[in-house]
């Protein structure tokens, strides 16, 4: 019997696969069963619209975390994005007095642009993303200051701040925004050649590049994806707090990472899902809120996140080593 | 050395029985035994996915069998992994290569089992000393602190070798040595095992070459489907009937060239000069065959590697249907319809983590979509029908390319390759690992695409297979052509193995 495609097993093999992928996905309920048992104020539909809306920041950073980890980078500047795309809102809103949709435009496009000013130097220079992002990221945040003074600038328009507190539908805004963009992402990763052209070239870049893939134009548009969605992710952050600081942001690049990896992006590059970062980020968010809610000091809170990360992570290779 | 028991039962070196190993829901290996006497070459046979290279890596701890029991020397064995398996004797040399590029030389071959002051400083100095001599004995001609990275897959298979033969095991597991080595360094390659022979030392051989079978093995085991099949000597056996049991059926013809009308120049070269390659001109027509011959490391593969956009032309130039083209990368190639099958696959062939659809799609991408997306659904149908034209053995298009089988894999490199449908295929080494079934099935797909009118650059160490596939055999000698051969020559044999073979070492 030469070779066939056998579709009777292939059922169960999927199910394996989806197991060996989504296996963090058992870690997330059990963790709302555990703190939902310890606090019936946790499992209430108020409190999940909570969550939802809180990490909705954290989400958009983590998608662009995790194409650049997928490609075998990362991109460390995030958190100075937010700060600087913060700053642009505060200077042309206050300061200048634009409109709130132009300028929310240009603080998109800066943040994009400096997204593709990493993707180059990394691509063309082939340097490594970690340095890059680590140089770049010092260079972003001291523009930040620069444009801002140091200070921080309120912003007091409704219009802008309606953008976190509004409603679409009866939903929070950011909820939207997340629904949207995990939208777009699933797509863009999962069901467009620039996605396979992701994966590849994070999986086998010889191979990609030997099959025509452009190593150069992946990874700027990884790049520049993650520079945008972070663009996307500081409105958010600055129509919460109503002001612009040149100071937040600092440590964001850890959460997402961590969604990332617990999502089942791996470091070593050409293996990622969009839904598996979806549930690392709201792992991520219900720690905080459950501990919160329990009344857990902030120290421990990241303490537990440590372990939270390492455990996941260690029974994600259990189960993934049993599958191969 | 083995001592036999007194009642002369334990003649075997190696004994398995009733081994079974399943991935998933793939039973890779259902109930086989294998039984190896020292001072034999014990061929193992099987189609692409028998299962052969699972049962080796559960005999040197990699897997483990989910039943079944390994006696090695008369004594019940069991090792954690392949370092456990040296300490105890049994080296491997693994089909797919593994090597780590950054190491040197001699740290690659005694990994695992360096010479050392005190308990934990390295003695470099001694262990290249040792390395270099090993290397001389074995004529290689580079130096102990070469890193690998540096090597060809050829050479790098060769340090694979004297690393296993090295390591003063009694038994050597051999799978597909040979797969990307030419005649000269097989035959090198036997004469090791020869001596290894001689002093007693036992050698699984895996190969999918009948001719090395024959000409080096004593005994041989059938496997098909993960089932143990027979297992006689070699002597006893004809090529047929070996066959046949591989396979479970008779295979006509494994070079079922047909003669198609041979078309306009398709592509052509003139004085291309490069890294390993200088002055080469040659014209391809379409519905035509065109071998390349010669030494592992005369040019081939790089003058190709070249056209494809890989590596750079230094100068020269190339014509596409009469218009004169520039390839700065393999996009280009791949737009103006050129597509070249990589002969190392591992690393310019497959994205090994990702699934058997997205390899195949990778270069056909921006033939597959519907708008910006992806159309999956003919993307699945598509691949699914290469895939089976290939006779790929897979579970399914959706597993990772790294839980196929060498050879399987194999098939799922040209599979992409042929669905992008070129104007000119360059295949490097095509049925490197490929079983005798499949390679059949390849060289008439091959016919195929030529029928059609497509022009075929093929690349193969393997002597028959270039003299029954081509139109034309071009000779490599060093970097440049040493001669050309038609079909016609072969066929009244006035172009022979022997003058193909003397062309190829500069001759006349
Ligand atoms: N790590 C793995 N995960 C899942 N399936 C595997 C794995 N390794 C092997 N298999 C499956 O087990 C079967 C036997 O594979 P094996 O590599 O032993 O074949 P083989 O006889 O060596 O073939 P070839 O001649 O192509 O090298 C195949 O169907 C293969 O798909
Ligand atoms: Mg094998």
């Amino acid at each position: 019997m030469l070779g066939k495609i056998k579709a009777k097993s292939a059922h169960n093999d999927s199910l394996r696969m989806l197991m060996g992928k989504y296996g963090i996905g058992i870690v997330l309920l059990i963790m709302m069963v555990v703190i939902g048992i310890m606090e019936p104020a946790f499992a209430t539909s108020n409190n999940f619209i909570n969550v939802a809306t809180q990490v909705a920041i954290n989400g958009m950073i983590s998608y662009g975390m995790c194409l650049a980890i997928t490609t075998g980078g990362i991109d460390l500047a995030v958190g100075a994005q937010l700060a600087l795309t913060s700053c642009v809102l505060g200077v042309t809103i206050t300061n200048s007095g634009m409109n709130v949709w132009v300028s929310c435009f240009i603080a998109l496009l800066v943040a994009t642009l400096f997204g593709l000013l990493n993707g180059v130097l990394i691509a063309k220079f082939n340097m490594f993303p970690f340095v890059v992002t680590l140089s770049t990221q010092l260079i972003i945040r001291g523009l930040s200051q620069v444009i801002s003074g140091g200070k921080a600038i309120s912003l007091t328009s409704d219009v802008f701040k309606n953008i976190y507190s509004g409603k679409f539908l009866g939903m929070p805004i950011p909820i939207v925004i997340l629904i949207i963009i995990t939208i777009i992402m699933y797509l863009l990763l999962h069901w467009t050649k620039f996605g396979r052209y992701v994966f590849a070239v994070g999986g086998n870049v010889n191979a990609a590049i030997a099959s025509g893939v452009s190593e150069f134009w992946t990874k700027v548009g990884v790049y520049t994806v993650s520079g945008f969605l972070a663009g996307v992710a500081a409105i958010i952050f600055t129509a919460k707090t109503g002001s612009a600081q040149s100071n937040i942001g600092i440590g964001y690049e850890t959460d997402a990472v961590a969604a990332c990896v617990l999502g089942g992006t791996s470091f070593a590059g050409g293996i990622a899902t969009i839904p598996g970062v979806l549930m690392g980020i709201f792992i991520i968010g219900f720690i905080y809120n459950g501990m919160n809610l329990i009344g857990v000091s902030s120290y421990y809170q990241s303490i537990v996140k440590g372990c939270v990360i390492i455990g996941a992570v260690l029974l994600d290779m259990v189960m993934n080593k049993r599958n191969r | 050395m083995l001592e036999k028991n007194t009642d002369g039962k334990n003649e075997y070196i190696l004994q398995c029985e009733g081994i079974s190993k399943a991935f998933g829901g793939t039973q890779a290996l259902k109930d086989v035994q294998l039984h190896v006497k020292p001072g034999e070459v014990h061929a193992l046979m099987g189609e692409n996915g028998a299962g052969k290279s699972t049962l080796m890596k559960i005999v040197i701890g990699l897997h483990k069998q989910d039943k079944g029991t390994i006696t090695f020397e008369g004594k019940p064995y069991q090792v954690k992994g392949p370092v456990d398996a040296i300490n105890a004797g049994i080296a491997m040399i693994h089909q797919e290569l593994n090597p780590e590029p950054h190491l040197s030389i001699a740290d690659s071959i005694f990994l695992k089992r360096e010479d050392t002051v005190g308990k934990f400083f390295l003695n470099k100095k001694k262990q290249n000393e040792r390395a270099g001599e090993i290397l001389k004995q074995f004529n290689f001609p580079y130096g102990p602190k070469t890193l690998i990275k540096e090597l060809t897959l050829a050479q790098v298979q060769m340090v694979e070798i004297i690393k296993a033969v090295s390591s003063d095991a009694r038994m050597i597991i051999m799978d597909e040595p040979t797969s990307s080595l030419d005649s000269e360094e097989t035959d090198h390659l036997f004469r090791v095992i020869r001596e290894l022979k001689a002093k007693g030392v036992a050698i699984i051989y895996i190969s999918h070459r009948m001719d090395e079978i024959f000409q080096i093995c004593d005994t041989v085991s059938v496997f098909r489907d993960g089932m143990f099949i027979t297992s006689a000597p070699l002597a006893q056996i004809s090529r047929d009937e070996l066959i046949s049991k591989m396979v479970g059926r008779k295979v006509e013809n494994v070079f079922p060239k047909v003669d198609c009308k041979i078309g306009d120049v398709v592509f052509k070269a003139e004085n291309l000069c490069g890294k390993g390659f200088k002055d080469i001109s040659f014209e391809v027509h379409a519905g035509e065959i065109l071998g390349l011959s010669g030494l592992v490391g005369s040019g081939r593969s790089e003058t190709m590697r070249a056209i494809f956009g890989l590596d750079p032309i230094t100068s020269g130039k190339m014509y596409l249907e009469g218009k004169e083209i520039k390839n700065k990368n393999p996009r280009s190639a791949i737009n103006k319809g050129i597509c070249m099958v990589n002969e190392d696959r591992k690393n310019f062939g497959l994205c090994l983590l990702r699934s058997l659809r997205e390899n195949i799609s990778l270069p056909n991408l921006p033939k597959k979509q519907r708008g910006i997306l992806i159309n999956q659904r003919r993307e699945i149908k598509e691949c699914e029908e290469v895939a089976k034209q290939l006779t790929v053995k897979a579970a399914s298009i959706e597993h990772e390319a790294f839980s196929l089988s060498g050879g399987n894999q194999q098939k799922v490199v040209i599979a992409k390759w042929i669905m992008a449908n070129p104007k000119l295929l360059i295949l490097d080494e095509p049925t490197r690992g490929v079983d005798v079934g499949a390679k059949s099935e390849i060289h008439s797909l091959m016919c195929q695409f030529a029928a059609k009118g497509m022009a075929i650059i093929m690349i193969s160490s393997e002597l028959p297979e270039i003299m029954g596939m081509s139109d034309r055999i071009l000779i490599y000698h060093e970097g440049s052509i040493n001669g050309e051969v038609t079909r016609a020559e072969i066929l009244d044999s006035t172009a022979t193995e022997e003058v193909i073979l003397a062309k190829a070492f500069g001759g006349k």
